[in-house]
């Protein structure tokens, strides 16, 4: 874990940052696909992704900007594959809802609301097979919540005791249709206890509650003591994707939401309660911008990949 | 040498390779304790502990998606799924996870699975038992799949399999498991992609697959004493297909025949059959014979399952019809 509060601040701007950036460059039409903005869930990812090392291994999902940031993966490659060019860390294949990084413990994203579950188990069945304390986080929405695959992963992680930290991120939205009107009862964590692993409803929005609640459920995994499920109670700003027009939902409810930005609220608790002052914060903001802007013209300026690499690398040597 | 069934052979593979290499391990429904549901796991908890062979609960999406996991991060799983059937409950995993991982993240991860599954086809067990799905996974780049007929094969082809970099759906067939044939001592490992060429002949390729392979030498043995000679091509690996063998076979005998006991319908006879045409279509006497079952689903009971597979004398049939 950081000691430096100005670090876990420069995480959550960075990714703040990432996601405001490529929002404006998704509307004017400078890459394809899709964006699932990771806007509003900042203090989740930088929260949980604290206590790893990079030993640890994390599975992400389809909104996974958020996830290789506060991981550590370098910006410039990652961006750079948001845009699907050569340069990406993936050199462009797996676009905006796939980046991995091995060396940092990044498994991946995922275009398979769910699908990311199972693969977070392996790892943690690996790591629990090599006994040297590594941990896996599986990262999904209240979504992947109602998918088979978490039943089937919750209840082999507690009954082989997997070193696997489940953490879903309940934005209240999944895709366009609201939760409440899947589910039978609104706190996913209360399942845990029918398959026998702990589960703990976190403020989603509060970096330090979701540094803790992780930290606690890391060092269980750690020890051998097994898997947890935290419910991280969060909001995600933009649409399932951008561009989305949100008809499901009022502009109220948005607006009240980001009265609880978990940036600024954090931001508060450096000037309050840290004695930051406000000059070196906005010093870190302005640095933050620029690299991240930096890192944009990067992929604006890289190549596209050669079409004719798709018929490579379909089987590995 | 020693004799060995089919079933044994699969436990051979998996000790040897288990032993060779630690970080191959085995996961799937009553593999554990049980010893497999067909014995194909027999004495390999008892050698490797409860760690390397596990029991894993009836959920076919996680016991994939472990494997996939641990694949990622340095192992070399091998799991089991009971019955190709139940592949539906995890074609995701397969499909999209397994398949996808190395092409997408563009190198950077391996994926040395093998998913070991049974088809148990002509067994009379009824329609959620009794299906032929090498297509199905045929279909996803990024998979290799075998289906090996002979227990010589099936060991030499799971050891390969277990060593390959990439995820293998390894088919067996149930009603195989209790053929027998003499196996090497030495170390065996067969090339994944290769057919063999189980019979020579001069007149007829009649390529089959997987239970049909015994058939179509049965055949060919009747064929005989008519006069004609059927070589009989065992792709052994239905993708990547090892196209090359199959088309010199039809250049010599100007004649193809395809059985399997999958459909006609988007299977892989018709796929061998298109490839022959385009690559072979001036060498062919006769337009490429196809034999499969009927395009239903297979109902319970022995009677439903001989009136509906190719059977010997519907080769025999078919192989005079081409040659006719």
């Amino acid at each position: 874990m950081t000691q430096d509060p100005l670090e876990i601040y420069r995480k959550m701007m960075l990714i703040r940052e990432c996601e405001a950036q490529l929002n404006d460059a998704f509307a004017r039409n400078l890459f394809p696909g899709y964006i699932h903005s990771y806007l509003g869930q900042e203090a989740c990812a930088v929260g949980v992704c604290d206590g790893l090392s990079d030993t640890d291994t994390i599975v992400s999902n389809h909104r996974g900007r958020g996830h290789y940031v506060a991981k550590g993966m370098a910006l410039k490659p990652m961006v750079a594959e948001m845009f699907g060019k050569a340069t990406g860390i993936c050199g462009g294949r797996g676009g905006e809802m796939h980046a991995a990084d091995p060396a940092i413990g990044v498994l991946g994203g995922n275009g398979i609301v769910g699908g990311g579950l199972p693969i977070a188990a392996g790892a943690a069945l690996s790591a629990q097979m090599d006994g040297k304390g590594a941990v896996s986080v599986a990262f999904f929405g209240d979504g992947a919540s109602n998918n088979g695959s978490f039943g089937e992963t919750l209840n082999v992680a507690a009954a082989w005791k997997l070193p696997l930290i489940l953490v879903c991120e309940n934005n209240l939205y999944a895709e366009m249709t609201p939760l409440a009107r899947t589910v039978g009862q609104p706190d996913i964590a209360l399942r845990a206890a029918g398959y026998g692993l702990p589960g703990e409803v976190v403020d989603g929005n509060d970096v330090l509650a979701v540094r803790e609640a992780a930290g606690r459920a890391i060092g269980r995994a750690r020890a051998g003591d097994g898997p947890t499920l935290l419910e991280l109670k969060t909001y995600r700003w933009g649409g399932h994707f951008e561009g989305d027009p949100r008809k499901y939902r009022t502009r109220e409810e948005e607006a009240a939401w980001k009265e609880r930005c978990p940036v600024a609220r954090y931001r508060a608790v450096l000037l309050d309660d840290r004695g930051i002052d406000e000059a070196r914060i906005a010093d870190l903001e302005a640095q933050v911008a620029a690299e991240v802007a930096e890192a944009i013209t990067f992929a604006l300026e890289s190549p596209l990949p050669v079409a004719e690499t798709a018929l490579t690398k379909v089987f590995a040597a | 040498m020693a004799t060995k069934t089919y079933c044994w052979a699969i436990v051979d593979a998996m000790r040897e390779e288990m032993e060779r290499d630690e970080t191959v391990f085995l996961i799937g429904e009553d593999v554990g304790a049980p010893e497999g549901a067909f014995g194909a796991s027999r004495g390999l908890q008892k050698t490797f502990g409860p760690s390397r062979v596990r029991d894993t609960p009836i959920s076919e999406e996680i016991i994939v998606g472990l494997g996939v996991g641990a694949a990622m991060t340095g192992r070399r799983p091998i799991v089991e799924i009971m019955f190709i059937d139940f592949l539906g409950l995890c074609l995701d995993q397969i499909a999209n996870q397994a398949a996808k991982t190395h092409y997408i993240y563009d190198g950077m991860f391996k994926m040395p699975l093998v998913i070991r599954t049974s088809s148990a086809v002509e067994m009379g067990i009824g329609p959620h038992h009794s299906q032929s799905w090498e297509a199905i996974v045929g279909h996803i780049p990024g998979l290799k799949v075998v289906m090996p007929s002979t227990p010589r094969d099936a060991k030499g082809l799971l050891k390969s399999a277990i060593r390959d970099n990439n995820p293998v759906v390894f088919i067996e067939h149930i009603a195989l498991h209790r053929l027998k044939e003499e196996i090497e001592d030495e170390e065996l490992l067969i090339p994944i992609g290769k057919a063999d060429v189980k019979r020579q002949g001069r007149d007829v390729t009649v390529v089959a697959s997987g239970l049909m392979v015994a058939r179509a030498l049965a055949a060919a043995k009747t064929l005989a004493k008519d006069g004609i000679e059927v070589e009989v091509v065992d792709p052994r690996t239905i993708s990547p297909i090892d196209y090359d063998t199959i088309v010199d076979s039809v250049r010599k005998t100007n004649r193809a025949l395809v059985v399997t006991s999958s459909h006609k319908q988007f299977g892989f006879g018709s796929e061998v059959a298109a490839e022959v045409q385009e690559r072979a279509f001036f060498d062919l006497d006769q337009p490429v014979k196809r034999l499969s079952p009927p395009f239903t689903p297979a109902p319970f009971g022995k009677q439903f399952d001989d009136y509906l597979n190719p059977n010997t004398d519907a080769i025999v049939a078919a192989v005079h019809e081409l040659v006719a």
